[in-house]
Formats: C-alpha cells, sequence, structure tokens
C-alpha cells in the first residue's frame, strides 16, 4: 500500500471513504436533495456550505440515518448504508442544539453511546475519562449540562461523539452558538481534534469563513445541487458562477464582451462604458462572448498618485469608507458608471485625524491581468 | 382631592390587591366550608335540625363546654365498610390512572407527532367532550352500556352473544366511565411536557446506538416523568373521590366512598359521619396532593 496522501482528492483514482451517489430527497414535492454524487476521503474535514434551505443539513441527516434519500445510495467504508437504521451506523453527530441528555450527568451523557454497544464498565470508565481529559472538562464529569457554560456543552457534545471512535463524525452547524470569540478559538480546536482522532469529518455550515478556515474541502451547495466542489483557496480564487463568486467574500462583478486574444490574456470590453481591460484565463473564448468580470475587492490597489506597474488602471472618487481597524473598505466611484469595492490594509498609522485616503478624494485604481478571472455565469 | 389620594393608594397597593383577591377567595370559598366540615365532624349525630350538636355548648351556670368527640372517625376505622370502601376506592382509582395512563401516553406522543393543523385538531378533539355537561355524558354511557343499548344490540346483530350481557351497574361499566371521563387530564399535562421535548434528543439517541425501546427507556421515558406524574395525579385525586360515575353506571354494585359520603348526608342524615368520611378522604389524598404540587413546583423551576 501506498504512502496516503495529504491530498487524496487530487489523486487519480484514489479510493474515497465516503461515497455519495445520485441521492435525491423529496419532502411532498419539494426536492431538498437534487440527485448529487459526493466523494470525501479518509481523515478530511469536509465542509457542506450554503445559505439556509440548500439542502445541507437534509444531506448531513441522510448521512447520519435520520432521513432516507428518495433514491440513490451512500457508500461508508465499503458498506451501503443507505438502509441502515441510525443506531446502526458507524456514523455519530454533533447537533447544532448539542442535544444533551438533561435527565444525565456529563459523565453519563459521554457514556451513553457506549454502554448501549455492551462496552464493559471499566472500559466506559476509562474511555470517558479521556474524552473529558481531551475536552478539557475532566472537573466537570458530575455536572448536569445545564450548568455548562455554552462553549462547555459544546465540548461535550463533542466528546459524546466521538467517544465511540465513529468513522465519520458529522457537525450540523458546530459553532453557531458561540460568540465569536469563542467561535475562532474552538476552530483550531476542532482541527486540532480532527488531527489527532483522525476521523473524517463532515461539517455543515452556513459561515463562508468558518468552511474557509475548518475545511480540507468545500462543497457550495445551493437548490440541492452542488455549484463548487474544492480547496478553499480554489473555491475563492477561482469561483465557478457568480453566485459563489458573491457567496464566498465579495466581489465586483463587470459584464463585458471578449475581444482580441492575446498570450494568454483577453482584451475585454465593459459593456456599459467600453472601457477595455486585459484579463488572462485559460478558458477558449470568441471574441463577442458576453461574460462576467470578478474582480475581489482585496485585489485592486489603490492610492491618490498614479500607479506604475498595472496593466489596468482606473479612475475615481471615494465616496464611502468603512475603517475596520486592521483593513478599510473602500466605496469608489468609476467612470465605467459603477462604484467598485476596494480593499487595503492600513499599514500606515495616521498622524493626528487624517488618513492616507479620506472621504471624496480622487484615486488611482489598478489591478493586474492575473486578478480577475472571467465567470460564464 | 380626596380621588387623587385614593388613586395614590390604588397605585401604590395594586400589586397587594391583585395578590389579595384570589387569596380572600381561597378563604371564604375552601377554608371556611372546610374547617365548618371539620366541625361537624366533630360533632355528635342528634335528630334536631341542624342534625348535629354544637361545638360550644352555653350551659346553665353560663360558661361554655367544648363538646368534642372523635366517636365518627373511631367509628369509620371500627366498621369495616369504610375501611373496604376506602381501599375499593383507591384500588379503582389506581387501575383507571394506570389505564389511562397507557392509553393517553401513546395518544399525547401522537398529538405531539402530528403536523401543521392536524395537531390542533386532534388537541380539540380531546377539548371538545368539555362543551357538553360532564353528567350528560355518563348518562350518555348509560344509553350505550344498557342491556337494551346500543352496544348490546350491536353484538346482538352481529351474533357475538345471544341475549345482552350484563355491561351496566358493574365495575367494568364504573371503569369504562372513570377512564373516559378523566383521559383528557391525563392527556393535557403529557402533551404539554412532551411538546417541550427537544426531538433531536430522541434522534442523538439513535445516533449513539439505541434501539428504539431502549431510546425510549432511557431518553423519552425519563424526560416525560414529571408530565406522567402531573397527569396520573390530575386523574387519581379526583377519580378517588368520584361519585356520579359509580352511582350512574355501577348502580349498588360498586363500592366507593363517593358513594357513601352521599348516603350518609342524604339516606342516614348523619351528618357527622360524613363529615368524617370527607376529612378522612381528605387526609388519604393530602400526600398524592402534596406530591403533586411539589412536582408542579419543580416543573416551574426548570421551565425558566
Amino acid at each position: 500500500m501506498t504512502q496516503e496522501s495529504a491530498y487524496p482528492w487530487r489523486e487519480e483514482g484514489a479510493t474515497p471513504f465516503i461515497s455519495i451517489r445520485n441521492i435525491t430527497k423529496r419532502f411532498g414535492n419539494f426536492i431538498a436533495v437534487d440527485d448529487i454524487s459526493l466523494d470525501i476521503y479518509k481523515g478530511e474535514l469536509f465542509g457542506l456550505l450554503g445559505g439556509s434551505g440548500c439542502g445541507k443539513t437534509t444531506l448531513l441527516r441522510m448521512l447520519a440515518g435520520f432521513e432516507s434519500p428518495t433514491s440513490g445510495s451512500i457508500i461508508i467504508d465499503g458498506a451501503d448504508m443507505t438502509q441502515v437504521p441510525p443506531y446502526e451506523r458507524p456514523v455519530n453527530m454533533m447537533f447544532q442544539s448539542y442535544a444533551l441528555f438533561p435527565h444525565m450527568s456529563v459523565e453519563k451523557n459521554i457514556a451513553y453511546g457506549l454502554k448501549r454497544d455492551g462496552v464493559a464498565r471499566d472500559e466506559v470508565k476509562d474511555r470517558v475519562a479521556d474524552m473529558l481529559a481531551m475536552v478539557e472538562l475532566s472537573d466537570f464529569g458530575k455536572r448536569k449540562p445545564r450548568q455548562l457554560s455554552g462553549g462547555q456543552r459544546q465540548r461535550v457534545a463533542l466528546a459524546r461523539a466521538l467517544v465511540k471512535r465513529p468513522k465519520v463524525l458529522l457537525l450540523d452547524e458546530p459553532l453557531a452558538a458561540l460568540d465569536k470569540r469563542l467561535r475562532e478559538q474552538t476552530q483550531f480546536e476542532l482541527m486540532n481534534i480532527q488531527d489527532r482522532t483522525g476521523v473524517t469529518f463532515v461539517v455543515v455550515t452556513h459561515d463562508q469563513e468558518e468552511a474557509m478556515t475548518l475545511s480540507t474541502r468545500i462543497a457550495v451547495m445551493d437548490a440541492g445541487r452542488f455549484m463548487q466542489i474544492g480547496e478553499p483557496a480554489e473555491i475563492y480564487e477561482n469561483p465557478a458562477t457568480k453566485y459563489i463568486a458573491n457567496f464566498i467574500g465579495s466581489a465586483n462583478l463587470l459584464p463585458v464582451t471578449i475581444g482580441a486574444k492575446s498570450n494568454a490574456a483577453y482584451e475585454v470590453q465593459h459593456v456599459l462604458s467600453q472601457t477595455a481591460f486585459t484579463v488572462s484565463s485559460d478558458q477558449t473564448l470568441n471574441a463577442g462572448d458576453e461574460l462576467t468580470l470578478a474582480l475581489r475587492p482585496e485585489k485592486i490597489l489603490i492610492d491618490k498618485s498614479p500607479l506604475a506597474d498595472y496593466e489596468n488602471q482606473i479612475t475615481g472618487i471615494v465616496r464611502e469608507i468603512a475603517y475596520l481597524g486592521k483593513i478599510s473598505t473602500y466605496r469608489v466611484e468609476t467612470p465605467l458608471g459603477v462604484t467598485l469595492e476596494v480593499t487595503a490594509p492600513n499599514q500606515v498609522r495616521p498622524k493626528g485625524t487624517g488618513h492616507r485616503i479620506e472621504w471624496d478624494d480622487e484615486v488611482y485604481l489598478g489591478w493586474n491581468t492575473d486578478s480577475a478571472i472571467l465567470l460564464k455565469d | 382631592m380626596s380621588g387623587s389620594t385614593l388613586g395614590n393608594w390604588l397605585q401604590s397597593r395594586w400589586q397587594s390587591i391583585v395578590a389579595g383577591i384570589p387569596f380572600i377567595w381561597l378563604l371564604v370559598f375552601f377554608l371556611v366550608p372546610f374547617f365548618i366540615v371539620l366541625k361537624i365532624s366533630l360533632a355528635e349525630s342528634l335528630i334536631a335540625s341542624p342534625p348535629f350538636s354544637k361545638l360550644l355548648d352555653w350551659g346553665d351556670g353560663g360558661l361554655p363546654s367544648l363538646n368534642i368527640s372523635i366517636d365518627n372517625y373511631a367509628y369509620l376505622w371500627e366498621d369495616s365498610l369504610y375501611v373496604r370502601t376506602y381501599l375499593n376506592s383507591i384500588k379503582i382509582a389506581l387501575i383507571c390512572t394506570v389505564l389511562c395512563l397507557l392509553i393517553g401516553y401513546p395518544m399525547a406522543y401522537a398529538i405531539v407527532r402530528a403536523q401543521g393543523t392536524t395537531r390542533y385538531i386532534l388537541l380539540l378533539l380531546i377539548i371538545l367532550p368539555f362543551w357538553t355537561s360532564f353528567l350528560l355524558r355518563v348518562y350518555a354511557w348509560m344509553g350505550l352500556l344498557a342491556d337494551q343499548g346500543t352496544l348490546n344490540s350491536f353484538l346482538m346483530w352481529l351474533g357475538v352473544i345471544e341475549k345482552p350481557i350484563r355491561l351496566l351497574y358493574s365495575q367494568f361499566a364504573v371503569y369504562v366511565g372513570i377512564v373516559y371521563s378523566y383521559l383528557p387530564f391525563m392527556i393535557l399535562p403529557l402533551y404539554a411536557n412532551m411538546e417541550k421535548l427537544d426531538t433531536s434528543l430522541q434522534e442523538a439517541a439513535a445516533d449513539l446506538g439505541a434501539k428504539p425501546m431502549a431510546g425510549f427507556f432511557t431518553v423519552t421515558l425519563p424526560l416525560t416523568a414529571p408530565g406522567i406524574l402531573a397527569g396520573s395525579l390530575l386523574v387519581f385525586i379526583p377519580a378517588t373521590g368520584e361519585f356520579v360515575i359509580p352511582d350512574l353506571l355501577g348502580g349498588g354494585n360498586v363500592l366507593m366512598i363517593g358513594r357513601i359520603l352521599f348516603n350518609e348526608f342524604n339516606s342516614n342524615h348523619d351528618w357527622p359521619v360524613a363529615s368524617a368520611v370527607a376529612i378522612a378522604l381528605l387526609i388519604v389524598l393530602v400526600v398524592p396532593m402534596m406530591l403533586y404540587h411539589k412536582v408542579q413546583a419543580a416543573e416551574a423551576r426548570r421551565g425558566t
């Protein structure tokens, strides 16, 4: 057997650990999940990302066995799980509400799954103690869930779901109930635990930042289908559609007409203002095609003096500034007839009250040929 | 000027006034009658009007003498009829409580699990019988269970039986009547309790390897225990003292304490013994009542 790759999905012919094949789920006339297929590999921390009602939770519940698919099959570690009830699946779930049993102590909550499997009492004790140590709650074993803080409950839920050493751990919005500071800290804790246990995680989230930080790969869902599956950077830098470009981060979208090709770049013309830009693209495009130019706000340089080394340059007037501390977001009115969003780090500490760029300043905007991308839909 | 003073007074005191009214209500309509009954139970029976001796006797010397007798209570203990009737009432009430629980629990569960309007229709059907008089509904059961009644006629028409079977004026009829009448009192507290139950808890149990039965006994049942207890006490307490159902459906064949009480008052005109029967019943029921209040208080604490 060859050494396991850290990026099995990049390899040709790697064996998937979870294989979702042509799954459809209907509730009456409503199609929650629409004929989707997906391979997830061992040890992945896979993110299912989408807005509410996109079908991500239904998919997760089908993996857990709470919903059975209308058609299609689910294979986990070589075994067909499609018709297997939840209590016989080698899969555990961490619920969004945590679903801790309120009438049981923390220890009993964690021990619950082991007792159902008839694990010997001494072993239950040891494994519960190990789990409590892992989530740093060793002193809280005798408490009831209601006597814990939100963050502690979240850790108990994680320990309870991991104690059975499942092949797959499903996490439904694992961080949604925590405040921002705790959420960031817990993100790293989750990644750490995933790394140590080697369990394959499937995380459902509506928070794109959370998905980006946590996941090895992300599947972006909308209306029951996958819109794009890929590594976080791939999805961010090469979004497949306008929807994804705007859903993951933000993007300035300009409708353009394709012109002549030179080297690996196309000459394009902004439809509204006829302004010309150059954009590199490895797609084969025909002159006259109408596409959308997508440009991330942080890929545009903003300055009060003309910029030397940028292929694409326009001028504009700053209409709005959102100062966020480490960065500022500017909304710049341009001769294109559109307002572009630009972000820039606040590298220089302003002297006095004035900032480097102020409201109504005339500014120069510039970006490189390979900073923007062309999207078909 | 006086108006504004009154207004100020009302404003500063309205909380105690609002809280005070129900207390006065309970004092007048609960506590006072209770003490009257207690007083009569300690008197002696007389052929007079009212038919009992006075608590305070103003003798010839002008000094009052206190007439207290516990003879009535002693009599209840000595005559085995009363003890037997108390025990029989408790037995019938207990069996009916268990039957209500066995029927009501799945019903409450089904209502909680029903979706949208179905749920409210089912709930309405549980409450609907309260819109007609309790007495009328018991009379309706007489019609159903009588020798020439609906049920017997139907069974004879089917050919299951050749001549009517005795349904009315039997222990069976009393059970049917009590279970029927008190079932909503079991279902409603159970429903209120189950509605609060997070379904993801049952899913979590299944997810952790509990088969449906194991999940029910380890998660659902313990979490619905307060509802079970509340419903059981709401059925058990009034069923023990039930009078109308054993009287109308049980005839003379079923001894329950409510009937004894009625007979002592109306047939024997022995008010003191009747009062003693009532006080003794109250003492028998004090334990479950206290239990009920404890459960309610615990539920209220948990709810907040």
